[in-house]
């Protein structure tokens, strides 16, 4: 029997004592934390030549998407003297790892980026304005670039210096099962919010799942709630309040009103039941099966529904609340940026904006990432098969280009909004535990909580 | 340890110290026993050394580092106490705390009484194959990994898990529900989850503890008349203090640390209702990057661990005298 006894002889004493005095004074001589080098400044000479002699560019991805490694794959292909060390994580991963990775001495040349003011702010990450003026991308659309730009100091996004760019713009809206639609008599997607609730409400009396959507360890209800928001008001409100503008406030009559219509839903049983119990793959699951005739995500699940719902599936951009209203929708770069210790800057920007430029690259973006390839926008995009769902959405893409209404995601305000207000506040909004007053104060309580540290 | 053969005196000269340690045997044995002392530190050195850099230095970092509001890469700025100040006053705080002292109802109250129960039926099969059978069943959770326990149980608890279709199937649809959910079920689901875990090893400490107890004991009860119940309250908790000790310990320091089974079947929701510090300390020093009251949140649950389970150590303790 293990002698689990706690007393403390005075050997053991004499030892302890010592060793953690020792301890003590190794680690409390200094603060922790360091300052961290500055990234090399914006007027830094930097090279648009790849050169021949051998690179290893290190990347830094996100698992279960293949396209970074089909980008890399067809990269090296073309330029054989290039290779690349790709190390992938989950999303959330890469978001707790990023500052660590980055701080270090082998940070990753390339990396796919969670928030990054954080990482403007601690200096981690390259300033990209000399490649910005070298590659020409100030001649891309200004509203691709605008998510990616951080005033100096990383206070406020949407202007200023440009720290990444994206592999892939993704654009989300709601994707239907065509045979389930036929079923509770829907013959095109509804161009109001008014017809698109008729449709929830057809579809519940005909014992159909109306929405399908996952709500469990990442609020997914967030997607449908602030496609509502986008429209309830000025979607310009929404972008200040993520860019972190002075004065921009959650709790407008917008979200307010987009959290009533969610609560709505909910007690509609709109939703699964045990939303707060799916995940995001078991969502994604129940509809391929089937199980429900909405569900609100974004382009980077068209190639896989194209391949398991083959024709039976189809998407559309969120309506507004009259018919012919602007459409607005949560639209992101798939973000990479450079990081400030990268040992290849150069051939990490030479990368970049290959992804962008070249066709090989723009249809690999396409056809395998699912998203608009970006770029300049007089580049031809690639073809697609009409009838999958991917022409769908990249239609809708170039669609909610033209009509300039992309917003970024409120999940992505602060690094820390959507783990520590808009989840668990979802979550209790939908059982019934969370008013929609109480809602929209929360989450407005907890950005200015996190903007104040 | 340090009592050599070296330093007890023998018949040799004893006029001067000096000139005796120059003797041609006795120093050679005096420094040895010496040495062997030495000797046997060098011996666990290793593992000190470990010891210090992976327990001890971090314990201390991690006090360090709850003094200070710092997000893990930037300069720090020295708070004093105002992250423990944050931890004692926070409501959000002190109801993953609250939740974290729920469970040890189900991680370890439960567990080690229906151990006693089972252990108490399934000693006297412990000797035939089905007894093996028993065993290995009861083990079972404990060599599974927490993370595959904890996505099989998502599954069998699930709107269209197992447990609903039995409930369904005996008449008792009326009941079902997405057990891991729904706010009310949630932090009794995952405690089930722990209790199921912990039962098998509370059953194994305890089978064995029993079966050291002498029989002649028994048979003594029996003679003074006593039945099974009253032999078990007389004779076979009593002999099982020690085990009943280690199990309680074990499973309170889990209930209290958990971390596993929460992260993988809830993520500590819906909302907060089945967060715990472990997780809790885990968001707030990777996904938040407060790394200082992450700290100080891991400092008091480092206290809250130590209060719980020294009582039970001085309470289970065999009396020596």
């Amino acid at each position: 029997m293990p002698d689990f006894s706690t007393r403390f002889s005075r050997r053991r004493l004499a030892l302890l004592v010592p060793a953690l005095t020792a301890g003590l004074v190794m680690t409390a001589c200094s603060a922790p934390g360091s300052d961290q080098p500055s990234s090399a400044g914006s007027d830094a000479p930097v090279s648009t030549e790849l050169g021949t002699g051998p690179i290893t560019l290190e990347l830094y991805a996100e698992t279960g998407f293949p396209l970074v490694k089909a980008l890399a794959d067809e990269f090296t292909k073309q330029h054989p003297n290039v290779k690349f060390n790709i190390r992938e994580d989950q999303f959330t991963v890469i978001t707790e790892n990023a500052p660590r990775v980055l701080a270090s001495d082998n940070a990753p040349d390339i990396i796919r980026l969670p928030t990054m003011v954080d990482l403007v702010k601690d200096d981690l990450l390259k300033n990209l304005d000399p490649y910005v003026t070298a590659y020409g991308w100030d001649k891309f659309p200004a509203s691709q670039l605008v998510q990616l730009r951080l005033a100096d100091g990383g206070a406020v996004r949407g202007s200023g210096s440009l720290y990444g760019l994206g592999l892939g713009y993704s654009v989300t809206g709601v994707f239907y099962n065509k045979t389930l639609a036929t079923q509770v008599g829907m013959a095109k997607p509804p161009t109001t919010i008014a017809e698109f609730e008729e449709l929830l409400a057809k579809a519940k009396a005909a014992n159909v799942q109306p929405i399908m959507q996952f709500n469990k360890n990442t609020a997914g209800i967030n997607f449908p709630h602030q496609a509502l928001q986008n429209q309830f008001g000025d979607p310009t409100q929404v972008a200040d309040w993520i860019f972190q503008k002075p004065g921009a406030t959650f709790d407008t009559p917008a979200a307010l009103k987009a959290t009533q219509t969610i609560q709505r839903w909910a007690q509609a049983d709109y939703f699964p039941k045990d939303a707060n119990a799916l995940d995001y793959a078991s969502m994604v699951g129940e509809f391929q099966k089937g199980n429900g005739l909405f569900m609100f995500n974004g382009d980077w699940e068209s190639g896989n529904l194209d391949k398991n719902m083959a024709g039976n599936v189809g998407f559309f951009l969120f309506p507004g609340e009259a018919a012919g209203s602007k459409h607005v929708a949560m639209s992101a770069p798939n973000t990479f940026g450079v990081g400030a210790r990268a040992k290849n800057p150069d051939a990490a920007a030479f990368f970049l904006n290959w992804t962008h430029t070249d066709p090989k690259a723009r249809e690999i973006s396409v056809t395998v990432g699912g998203s608009h390839p970006g770029g300049p926008s007089d580049l031809p995009l690639p073809t697609i098969a009409e009838g999958t769902v991917l022409s769908e959405t990249l239609k809708a893409s170039q669609q909610l280009g033209a009509e300039n209404g992309a917003v970024d995601f409120t999940a992505n305000a602060t690094g820390g909004i959507f783990a520590a207000a808009i989840t668990p506040e979802m979550q209790k909004l939908v059982a019934g535990q969370q008013t929609p007053e109480g809602y929209v104060k929360a989450v407005q309580a907890e950005y200015e909580k996190e903007l104040s540290r | 340890m340090t009592s050599a053969v070296g330093s007890t005196p023998s018949g040799a000269p004893t006029r001067a110290g000096g000139e005796d340690r120059q003797a041609p045997v006795r120093p050679h044995r005096k420094r040895w026993g010496r040495t062997a002392g030495w000797l046997g530190w060098l011996w666990v050195l290793p593992a000190l050394i470990m010891y210090g850099f992976f327990v001890l230095r971090p314990l201390v970092t991690t006090v360090q580092y709850s003094l200070y509001r710092w997000n893990g890469i930037g300069q720090a700025e020295w708070v004093g106490l105002h992250n423990y100040l944050t931890v004692v006053t926070d409501s959000d705080l002190l109801k993953i705390i609250s939740n974290a002292f729920i469970l040890i109802i189900f991680f370890s109250f439960v567990p080690v009484c229906l151990g006693l129960l089972v252990a108490s039926l399934v000693r006297r099969l412990s000797a035939g194959p089905f007894g093996t059978v028993v065993r290995t069943v009861l083990f079972l959770p404990q060599v599974i990994p927490l993370v595959a326990a904890g996505i099989a149980w998502t599954w069998l608890l699930s709107t269209d898990g197992l447990v609903n279709q039995i409930l369904r199937a005996v008449g008792l649809g009326g009941i079902t529900r997405a057990w891991l959910g729904e706010f009310d079920t949630a932090l009794p689901s995952v405690g089930v989850i722990g209790t199921w875990v912990m039962l098998g090893l509370c059953t194994i400490l305890l089978v064995t503890g029993m079966s050291k107890i002498d029989p002649a004991l028994y048979e003594a009860a029996r003679i003074d008349g006593a039945g099974p119940v009253r032999e078990f309250f007389a004779v076979t908790l009593p002999s099982l203090r020690q085990e009943i000790g280690v199990c309680l310990t074990v499973t309170i320091i889990a209930a209290l640390a958990s971390f596993d089974i929460v992260y993988i079947s809830t993520s500590g929701g819906p909302g907060i209702q089945t967060t715990v510090p472990g997780l809790e300390i885990y968001r707030l020093a990777f996904s938040q990057r407060q790394v200082g009251l992450a700290s100080a949140l891991a400092v008091v649950l480092m206290v809250l661990v130590l209060a719980c389970v020294l009582p039970i150590q001085r309470l289970t303790r065999e009396d020596k005298a």
